[in-house]
């Protein structure tokens, strides 16, 4: 039994890496066990054709935050960033595109195309989404209050926010609150007419949720994906996980140890009346101790796999059963042998940033339907990414990687598994691509699918929630992963959650790791 | 009684928010005027004989939300307020050949929520009990004024900190269990308990009574817990139906008001406001007629308050912004039926107390989700929700002896359908999908169908005035309530316009046969010195 | 409705009261005479027949069975032997008791338990990830009390197969009757000799029968729970809903109670293993208890005088009573300091008695208080003294 680490990170994804680099960075002696032999989580760019350097979980890393980079000098570890002209690009059915540019001159007269009145709406809509997440975007580094003690501290820490949000003036405030619990849809509705742009905005809303747009709270999330600026998008050069790959940089270079293919059985606990966190166990039956764990996994598997149900009080144990996770998206990885012609698209550039199946609202909140009933979209969403576009080093024989994430794809699945539905759902999605691109099947020359048990079983995602957790209002904030542990503690005493299912949530922001670790330091 | 036009105190509307507010004004001293467009008081509460000897109880159908304050403060029993109990429920499944039956046998009610689900069983006391609890918390609310979380007027932020401590103080579960009501989906909370589907279906219709929403839409669990708020003889969630229908509870606080010394004049439409020099002077009757007082308050909904009775031009714009897009397209409709004899369930044949309480078609949780679907799209539901009442096995007055009315409050039909309007065809159509669910469960019922009257929210809003027919003057989410109800800085009961004041259900707190906005409407221009 | 019990076809044919109960929905009779004083008696004199089938039974089976149970309940299963039966409560994580009932060791990983409220989702929540089922058994076991000091005599007539003279005080055994199987528990709610009786329902009939039919001799007679309310006073068992109120049904905190504080502190185990609201207990223990668990006896010379007073005999030979009584410091009127919460007559005893819960440091054996009666519709004082329970505590119980 080794004793050498004053802390264990248990997973290697980004938040984990974060906590490890922070923890590292105060002087902490830090070990960082990952189940895969690759770093990152789902922020990982893996090989997973031979040649290809595909990113297998999220692409963008607009809502990573600025004060990470810094605190842990993760440029100097080589992290950059690339940011195309292209923030979004959306085919639609009746053969034309939408395309959202970075400058704004050039979106507005884009949208008037489809709707002058919406176009003329533009700069407006714009500048309210980025004041509501430019508050937003404070309460990301920040624990949530504690609601029990109502700690004067806490309340310090939350101040300069609420002084923030007074200085906003009242009818803003106002404005926030309402627009916060809102539907996406009655929020969109109030702003625009045109089917192809609230369509287009409305997948944020939605992603990785069991949600539709007209679903109340939606609204919340639509600002949360776009904390980094209205669609905005922030590649890494190289793939993302040259993020994780900074992060674990920045860790090692402050004395931390990260093993990989090191898997955790078990949280050791001791102590009779308050059960304590002593370290872990691998699944090799390896033990090692550590005075502080801190667990990158999502809160039902940290819980009730890494530390067991019976150690926790039921009204705690019913809390964690009742999170709602439903994954709702499946993923499909292709190698194309040339860049696809979408239809409506004019310019390479175009492909340069997201590009968006989803047509209109309505068709989201069908793809929604099916879900509700435990059925896969029959047209889904989809949300993709062209890498290569920007950044050749990532294939070869000059060769596109295409990520397209389908939505809707609900884990549990009414008739059959996901087993007998893989070949059917990847040919809906290939389907779907094709209406959108048409000519692309001819050009795939590497395909890979997954499902949501799939991300379970690779990532440890329970139910292939990528977030940890779905990001309703019912579960954010001191709900966020569960009523009264909401920040980053947990009933064990030195056993802390540092993932996306705690405070505030999904996405790759770094934060909860951040702020886990603050927390354990004390 | 004035014998000039001249008043104290003018109330547009004769609903029951109307008539509790004129009731507190005449009770004030003032000289109180009702305005009633219709020939008869009510509003959405109203009973009619459309049928010879048959009473429907036309659109709002029960009671459980009326405020126990005003039933005290108008001495309401003395008026005639009767409220009859009504305390089962009875859920048909599917096919209509079981059921689950709920009702005020404790014991037995467990022992047939078991047949579905013993684990349900064992929760439903602690369901129940949250429930208790959070009516209890919530209770507060109804009751205050919603103070205003952005201004430094030391009365607001003396309110906040009140409203913070009362919910502070709350033990940590209770408090989150509310959180949670906030926020989930009906649905959602209500499997945090139950696993059975005729419960878990028939305890989140509730939460979707009124709104158009389904019960997987978050916000809904709010609306579940706003149907939970009521209280009757001081027993919350207690439903009760009112001798003679919901016009009866209207007739008794016409006299209540009456009594106090209001005049309600029927048959009488205001076609606008008067204003001169931001101040209210009075009312021009549809006729031409004009009434004059210095108080004049809107029990209408506040798109009909502030856009058609007065200029919008009257108000800053953020205000008429602010209503323009107040959420109140309705959903509901309502088919009421003359029967000619009782209606025999297939799965609890015979005629019985069963038939005395509720009889709910949900059978389960996606059949709801699936009617909303439906009508998300614009369509009416092929196969609706139905909360059914025989208010004759309640109230034997309500038809010729022998024979039954039934009231069936359905959803979802939306004010606006896919296809262009609502025409009399669609109507009947819509009529017919209400019957076809109910011959599931009644199978002799078409055949007992002696006159049958079909209602959709675009006859709500003919005949009761309230816009897109949405029940409630507005929906019942987190975006339009409290101090957002019905706008940012305007949920306090009064206007931009001096005088102008608004008592109507598109306030605070709210929808449903509670009374509270008519009676906080008219204490806080009483507390104006008005 | 309430359910016949399987017993019922027995039960109503001798119940001339006519006066039935609502026992968890089951019918349960009151009384089977006009007076319950014969029916008392037979508990105290010769052997009574209780129908307890209404209880709610639960088994829980598998290899975690005893984890389960052990998170459950205060007591020690890592102690409890196969064929022992434990008396306990449990509690909430705040250590608030939720029910109280015997815990029966059948096997290594078998256990059944009774409870007064329906418990088998708590059970499940609390046993969540460990290897053990709960199951509902309340309809597939009915359940007869044989007490009173003669029972066992009538026991060895009716049972094959168990030796009475060595089936210890809260313990079971199994054996035959008429040739099917029963279970037997030396247990009971009336702080006598007694056993209960577990069977399938199907033998329910049988059993009454040979009982009624070998214990005629005995002078066995069918009771009620009016006179077991009595005999559960004198042997001071509390009752779930009357002496204490579930954590499960507290709507206030100041409802909620301790084992501590129902006189249930010697069954939480202190040494064990982790429990549900072990931290808690072990807070209050350290700290000091709010309530303490009291059994009163009235002056029996004031309470005649506050008779006399209205010139009236001391009426109080009647039913216990399930109304609780506030109770003040002796002599100060104004200080509320608890509640007695049964009262009765004792007839083995010839004094009025009473349990409850008084704050402490008052609630000190042989502390003087004053209790209240009312008198004519006046409200009277009567002094009482705090005294040991069980009241009446014969050597044959555990003999």
């Amino acid at each position: 039994m080794s004793n050498n680490y004053d802390a264990i990170i248990i997973g290697g994804g980004h938040n984990g890496l974060v906590a490890a680099a922070t923890l590292a960075n105060a002087g902490k002696r830090v070990l960082v066990l990952e189940k895969r032999d690759v770093i990152g989580g789902a922020a990982a760019t893996e090989e997973l054709f031979p040649g290809y350097q595909v990113d297998t979980g999220v692409a963008d890393a607009a809502l990573f935050q600025d004060e990470i980079v810094q605190k842990l000098d993760l440029r100097r570890h080589g992290l950059t960033f690339h940011e195309s002209s292209a923030l979004l690009f959306a085919p639609q059915p009746d053969g034309r595109a939408l395309t959202i540019w970075r400058d704004q001159p050039r979106t507005v007269a884009e949208i008037a195309r489809f709707s002058e009145r919406d176009a003329a709406q533009w700069p407006a809509f714009k500048q309210q989404v980025e004041q509501m997440t430019g508050l937003l975007r404070g309460m990301l580094l920040l624990t949530p209050p504690d609601l029990a003690g109502l700690h004067g501290g806490d309340l310090m820490a939350w101040g300069p926010l609420a002084l923030r949000l007074r200085r906003l003036g009242g009818d803003d405030m106002m404005e926030l609150m309402r627009v916060l619990p809102m539907a996406t849809q009655a929020y969109l509705d109030e702003w625009f007419e045109s089917d192809a742009l609230k369509g287009a905005l409305g997948g944020s809303a939605v992603i990785g949720t069991a949600l539709g747009p007209r679903s109340a709270g939606t609204n919340l999330m639509f600002l949360y994906q776009n904390l980094g600026g209205l669609l905005n998008h922030r590649f890494v050069n190289g793939g993302i996980g040259r993020l994780s790959g900074a992060l674990a940089a920045a860790a090692q270079a402050r004395g931390a140890v990260i093993r990989t293919g090191a898997g955790v059985d078990k949280v050791l606990i001791e102590g009779d009346m308050e059960p304590t966190a002593v370290g872990v166990r691998l699944d090799s039956g390896e033990e090692i101790r550590a005075a502080l764990v801190l667990s990158n996994a999502d809160p039902r598997r940290t819980l009730f796999g890494l530390v067991g149900p019976t150690y926790l009080e039921p009204e705690v144990m019913n809390h964690v059963r009742n999170i709602i996770y439903r994954g709702t998206t499946a993923r499909l990885n292709l190698v194309l042998s040339g860049l696809p012609q979408f239809v409506g698209q004019t310019d390479e550039a175009q492909l340069a940033g997201r590009i968006r199946v989803s047509p209109s609202l309505d068709y989201l909140e069908r793809a929604y339907d099916a879900s509700k009933y435990g059925r896969y979209s029959d047209h889904p969403y989809l949300e993709i990414f062209i890498p290569t576009v920007h950044d050749r080093t990532l294939s070869v024989n000059g060769d596109h990687i295409m990520t397209v994430t389908a939505q809707y794809a609900p884990y549990t699945l009414q008739e059959g598994d996901w087993e007998g539905q893989r070949e059917a759902y990847t040919e809906v999605i290939m389907a779907t691509l094709e209406a959108a691109a048409p000519g692309i099947r001819s050009l795939v020359r590497h395909s890979r699918a997954f499902m949501p048990p799939d991300l379970e079983c690779i990532y440890g995602l329970t139910e292939g929630s990528i977030y940890h957790g779905q990001m309703g209002l019912d579960q954010m904030l001191v709900m966020r992963p569960i009523p009264e542990w909401s920040r980053y503690e947990t009933p064990i005493r030195n056993l802390y959650l540092c993932g996306a299912g705690s405070h505030p949530g999904g996405g790759v922001t770094g934060a909860p790791g951040y702020n886990a670790a603050r927390a354990a330091l004390g | 009684m004035s014998k000039n036009n001249d008043y104290d105190a003018i109330v547009i509307g004769g609903g029951h928010n109307g008539l509790v507010a004129a009731a507190y004004l005449a009770r004030a001293g003032k000289r109180t005027l009702v305005l009633e467009k219709r020939h008869l008081v009510g509003g959405a509460s109203v009973t009619e004989e459309i049928f010879p000897g048959f009473k429907f109880t036309v659109f709002s159908y029960v009671v459980s939300l009326f405020r126990p304050e005003i039933i005290r403060d108008l001495n309401l029993p003395a008026h005639g307020l009767t409220i009859l109990p009504l305390e089962s429920t009875l859920t048909p499944t599917y096919d209509g050949r079981d059921y689950l039956y709920r009702d005020g046998d404790h014991y037995q009610t467990l022992r047939n929520i078991a047949r579905f689900s013993q684990r349900d069983a064992d929760a439903y006391d602690e369901y129940a009990r949250y429930m208790y609890f959070m009516a209890k918390a919530v209770r507060y609310i109804l009751g205050i004024i919603p103070p205003d979380p952005t201004t430094f007027n030391p009365r607001d932020m003396m309110g906040m900190v009140d409203m913070a401590r009362h919910f502070l103080d709350l033990p940590q579960d209770q408090l989150y269990v509310l959180a949670k009501l906030m926020t989930m989906s009906a649905a959602d909370f209500v499997e945090q308990w139950f696993e059975s589907e005729p419960l878990k279906a028939t305890l989140s219709a509730s939460g979707i009574i009124g709104t158009f929403l389904g019960p997987r839409s978050p916000g809904t669990a709010y609306v579940l817990l706003h149907h939970y708020m009521g209280e009757i003889d001081g027993a919350y969630r207690a439903w009760g139906f009112h001798k003679g229908g919901t016009g009866g509870l209207a007739e008794t606080l016409a006299r209540a008001a009456r009594a106090q010394g209001a005049e309600i004049r029927c048959n009488a439409g205001v076609a606008r406001v008067n204003v001169r020099n931001g101040r209210t002077v009075g009312v021009v009757l549809e006729n031409g007629d004009e009434i004059n007082a210095p108080l004049v308050f809107s029990s209408l909904d506040p798109k009909q308050t502030f856009l058609k009775l007065v200029e919008p031009t009257a108000l800053p714009d953020d205000l008429v912004n602010a209503v323009r897009r107040f959420q109140t397209v309705g959903s509901s409709g309502k088919v009421n039926l003359a029967l000619d004899r009782a209606p025999e369930l297939a799965c609890r044949p015979g005629v019985g107390r069963h038939l005395a309480g509720a009889i709910s078609m949900s059978p389960t949780l996606d059949y709801i989700e699936r009617a909303y679907d439906d009508a998300k799209y614009g369509n009416f539901s092929k196969e609706p929700y139905i909360d059914v009442i025989i208010p004759s096995m309640i109230d034997p007055d309500m038809a010729p002896p022998g024979k039954h009315v039934m009231s069936c409050f359905v959803q979802y039909a939306p004010y606006k359908l896919a296809d262009g309007e609502w025409t009399d065809a669609k109507r009947e159509a819509f009529g017919d999908a209400v019957v076809d669910v109910l011959e599931r469960a009644f199978p002799d019922i078409r055949s007992l169908i002696l006159h049958r009257q079909v209602l959709t929210p675009v006859d709500i809003e003919r005949i009761a005035g309230i816009t897109e027919g949405n029940i409630f003057h507005g929906e019942l989410n987190l975006s339009q309530l409290f101090f957002l109800r019905p706008a940012a800085g305007h949920a306090k009961y009064r206007t931009p316009i001096k005088g102008y004041y608004q008592c109507g259900s598109g306030t605070h707190p709210g929808g449903g046969i509670m009374g509270a906005p008519g009676r906080l409407g008219a204490l806080e221009a009483l507390k104006d010195g008005a | 409705m309430p359910l016949p019990t399987p017993f019922h076809s027995r039960t109503s044919a001798v119940c001339d009261s006519y006066e039935w109960r609502n026992w968890s929905g089951y019918l349960s009779a009151g009384i089977y005479e006009m007076s319950h004083d014969r029916e008392y008696y037979a508990i105290r004199n010769s052997a009574a027949l209780i129908d307890v089938s209404p209880l709610y039974k639960y088994e829980v089976t598998g290899p975690d069975a005893a984890r389960l149970v052990d998170r459950v309940i205060t007591r020690d299963v890592t102690r409890q032997r196969v064929g022992q039966v434990y008396y306990t409560p449990w509690c909430d994580t705040q250590g608030k008791v939720i029910d109280d009932g015997t815990v029966s060791r059948l096997d290594t990983n078998h256990f059944r338990v009774t409870s007064a409220d329906p418990s088998a989702r708590w059970f499940q929540d609390v046993g969540y990830g460990l290897n053990a089922t709960v199951t509902n058994v309340t309809d597939d076991l009915a359940a007869l009390a044989l007490q009173g000091p003669l029972s066992r005599a009538i026991l060895e007539q009716v049972v094959a197969g168990i030796d009475f003279a060595r089936l210890a005080y809260f313990h079971l055994a199994h054996g035959t009757v008429d040739g099917f199987p029963i279970t037997i528990t030396r247990t009971g709610y009336t702080g006598d000799l007694g056993y209960e009786l577990w069977v399938r329902p199907e033998y329910a009939e049988r059993l009454w029968d040979c009982l009624v039919d070998k214990g005629s001799g005995y002078g066995i007679l069918p009771a009620g729970i009016i006179a077991l309310d009595v005999a559960r006073i004198e042997a001071g068992l509390i009752m779930l809903a009357v002496d204490y109120v579930s954590s499960r049904h507290a709507v206030i905190e100041s409802q909620k109670s301790s084992p501590y504080e129902i006189g249930l502190g010697w069954a939480v185990a202190r040494k064990k293993g982790d429990f549900i609201g072990r931290r808690a207990l072990a807070t209050e223990r350290a700290k000091g208890s709010t309530w303490g668990f009291v059994g009163v006896q009235y002056d029996w010379n004031a309470l005649e005088r506050l008779f006399a007073d209205e010139d009236l005999p001391p009426h109080v030979a009647g039913r216990a009573s399930r109304s609780a009584v506030p109770v003040y410091e002796a002599g100060n009127p104004g200080r509320h300091i608890g509640q007695i919460t049964s009262h009765t007559f004792a007839p083995i005893l010839k004094q009025y008695i009473g349990i409850g819960t008084v704050l402490n440091p008052h609630a000190q054996i042989g502390n003087r208080v004053d209790v209240e009666v009312t008198v004519e519709f006046k409200r009277k004082l009567c002094p009482a003294t705090i005294v040991p329970t069980p009241f009446f505590d014969p050597p044959r119980k555990k003999a």
